[in-house]
């Protein structure tokens, strides 16, 4: 039996080939248990572990092009801004999978990480979680829900990696199969514009994908090292990822 | 009515006005309980905070007043330790309004955090690494040191002074004042730095991460400086105030004047400091890291002109008022820069809070404002008002100001 050697989960995501249909988004909601956002809930307030931003390249038509850029936490793997300031340890880097990981019933609700987040991939509950009746019968029972006043993010449905260690377990595996972990956004992407993998293994179409001319990482000047790449033909995109900043309102947003 | 109670030597307005006096207060503050209550039973969704705007009025306010609040320590470092003696006539002012200060401060974060309840969790689960954890820390025990120092104050009360065990205790605890100043000097210094070091260390926000020394950003030392600088200002301010409202002479001209001139010096060190880092940050820290600090400045409210009323008008021209004897002199001068020092604290505490949140990081997200609703506003004014409460009863019961009796009967 040989030890288990760490992984380095991550994702690349292909921006021409994204469609901004959202079905990651619902997908991740149906996934993680995030309860319907209430009615004075706003797209500042509500709960979206993956938001899918729209923005145009600033141009008229006919030359106006629109790329969709779907966010969510970029699992930094160095000087993780979030963990550090956690005053207590509600934040973890889990050694074996890269993830970053939120953990709630730590979490004292004081929103220290979210203002450390550069992405902007923090949310927190400033509403009881409630789901209409009956719709309680649809919750994952693989993932706990959260209460009011706590800070959750995406953690790379890390309950779909506990789920398929455990089925591996049970087949006396050490390892699990690729196949059998994927992301609720990566599984119900209709364009497959979300590739999920190991990045620690070299076969693997993440790895490859990451390592293209083509991809970039946002923000990657801060040096936090983030996980999730982004792909483009497009050299206008590419301009997204080197922060230009000179003309802020060159680019309409849509969250 | 309650003469019986009032300190020998001394005038305080009758009852009848007294209580008078107290009822708006009164009124207030349980207006403000109320919108505590309401963020307390229902969340923090009756708030204006948002996902992007984490921090909002409540933190800005209470980094403004833990600063202002730095008056408590500073007093009794240069009163316990340095041997100003002057300042004897300020001190137990000055202890009262840091108890206010500090308990009014974690009043309000315990409102602001989501779960109050696990606040507990960071004394046990501390994580060694977050400035958070060490202003938790520091801010719990100098709260203790502050309460601990408020008692012999309210000992001295002419009622408690007839109970012989009580004069016994008050006594015992006077000796351990120099104990509790250097303790104060020590606990305040660390979390005034560890809030400065709140936003210094903000990787991800490079409006305010901050290069500095070992684990140290620069905000570290600059917040302790500043606070230095302003907490006597503050207490001149206090004192001015309540001798105007009182229409009463509290304390020596020199005293005040000396407060000024402290004031003053630490400024004028603390503007330089932070003229430097602000020329460092521009043209090394935050390039550095792919964001051109002049951008932060083209997204309108916040323009150039932020950073020059803080630096200029509201810390080098106060600083140069106080620190000139003949400006000092006059009362009125003296005062207003005094207000404008605290004031560019209040500024600045607001830029390294509110700035820093409106500003996007990703290049596609757009400058957000907001604005703190009733209940945000409410449960500040629940603190000022709990701040004048316990200072009014305390002017009236207790001695903050030993030389009044003096300057009365003179």
């Amino acid at each position: 039996m040989t030890a288990q050697k760490n992984s380095r989960y991550g994702m690349v995501i292909d921006l021409d080939a994204c469609t901004g249909c959202g079905a990651c988004m619902v997908a991740c909601a149906v996934e993680n248990n995030i309860p319907p956002a209430p009615e004075s809930a706003n797209e500042r307030t509500g709960i979206t572990w993956m938001r899918v931003y729209k923005v145009l390249n600033g141009k008229s038509f006919p030359d106006t092009q629109a790329v969709f850029v779907p966010m969510m936490c970029q699992q930094c793997e160095h000087h993780t801004p979030c963990i550090s300031v956690c005053p207590q340890k509600a934040v973890e880097l889990d050694e074996e999978s890269g993830i970053v990981a939120q953990i709630p019933v730590r979490c004292l609700g004081c929103r220290y990480c979210m203002t450390a987040c550069p992405y902007h991939a923090r949310y927190f509950n400033w509403w009881d979680p409630v789901w209409p009746k009956g719709m309680e019968q649809t919750l994952n029972p693989d993932v706990a829900p959260r209460m009011r006043g706590v800070v959750e993010k995406c953690n790379f449905c890390h309950g779909r990696l506990q789920a398929a260690k455990a089925k591996a377990a049970a087949e006396g595996r050490i390892e699990i199969r690729p196949e059998e972990y994927q992301p609720a956004c990566s599984d119900a992407c209709p364009t497959n514009a979300i590739v999920f993998g190991d990045l620690n293994d070299e076969q693997s179409e993440v790895s490859r994908m990451a390592h293209q001319k083509d991809s970039f990482r946002l923000l990657e000047t801060l040096g936090s090292e983030p996980k999730v790449y982004f792909q483009s033909e497009r050299p206008w995109v590419h301009h997204i990822a080197e922060q230009d900043f000179a003309s802020p309102e060159k680019e309409t947003v849509h969250g | 009515m309650d003469k019986q109670y009032i300190i020998r030597g001394v005038q305080r307005s009758s009852f009848r006005k007294f209580i008078a006096w107290m009822i708006p207060w009164a009124g207030l503050l349980i207006f403000g309980v109320y919108a505590i209550y309401l963020c307390l039973a229902k969340g923090l969704n009756q708030t204006n905070m948002d996902n992007r705007f984490a921090f909002g009025v409540w933190i800005f306010l209470d980094l403004t007043v833990i600063a202002l609040g730095a008056g408590a320590f500073f007093t009794g470092f240069l009163l316990y330790i340095l041997k100003k003696k002057e300042l004897h006539a300020v001190i137990n002012s000055a202890v009262v309004i840091g108890f206010i200060c500090y308990s009014g401060a974690v009043g309000v974060l315990m409102v602001d955090v989501g779960q109050p309840l696990r606040a507990w969790f960071t004394f046990w689960h501390p994580n060694v690494h977050s400035m958070l954890t060490e202003v938790t820390f520091c801010i719990t025990c100098y709260l203790t040191v502050l309460a601990i120092e408020y008692v012999p104050v309210i000992l001295k009360n002419r009622k408690l002074r007839e109970i012989p065990s009580m004069l016994v205790f008050e006594h015992e605890l006077h000796k351990l004042v120099f104990v509790l100043a250097a303790v104060g000097t020590f606990l305040s210094f660390f979390h005034q730095g560890s809030l400065g070091g709140l936003y210094g260390v903000l990787r991800g926000r490079p409006f305010a991460f901050r290069e500095g020394i070992a684990i140290w950003p620069s905000t570290f030392f600059l917040f302790i400086l500043s606070a230095a600088a302003v907490g006597p200002s503050f207490i001149l301010l206090t004192t001015w105030l309540v001798s105007k409202i009182s229409k009463k002479r509290l304390v020596k001209k020199n005293v005040l004047m000396l407060l000024g001139k402290i004031s003053g010096a630490l400024l004028i060190v603390y503007v330089l400091l932070k003229t430097i880092d602000t020329l460092v940050w521009i043209n090394s820290t935050s390039p550095a890291v792919g964001f051109p600090a002049y951008e932060f400045y083209s997204r309108k409210p916040f323009g150039t002109w932020i950073l020059f009323t803080e630096i200029v008008v509201f810390g080098l021209l106060p600083a140069l008022v106080l620190l000139s004897g003949r400006m000092r002199a006059h009362v009125g001068l003296l005062v207003t820069a005094a207000a404008f020092a605290c004031t560019g604290v209040a500024l600045n505490r607001f830029v390294m809070t509110i700035q820093t949140l409106a500003l996007p990081t990703l290049p596609f997200d757009p400058f957000l404002s907001y604005m703190p609703s009733w209940q945000e506003v409410g449960a500040f004014l629940a603190v000022i008002a709990y701040g004048v409460l316990v200072y009014s009863l305390s002017f009236r019961y207790l001695v903050l100001f030993p030389q009044e009796r003096e300057l009365s009967n003179g």
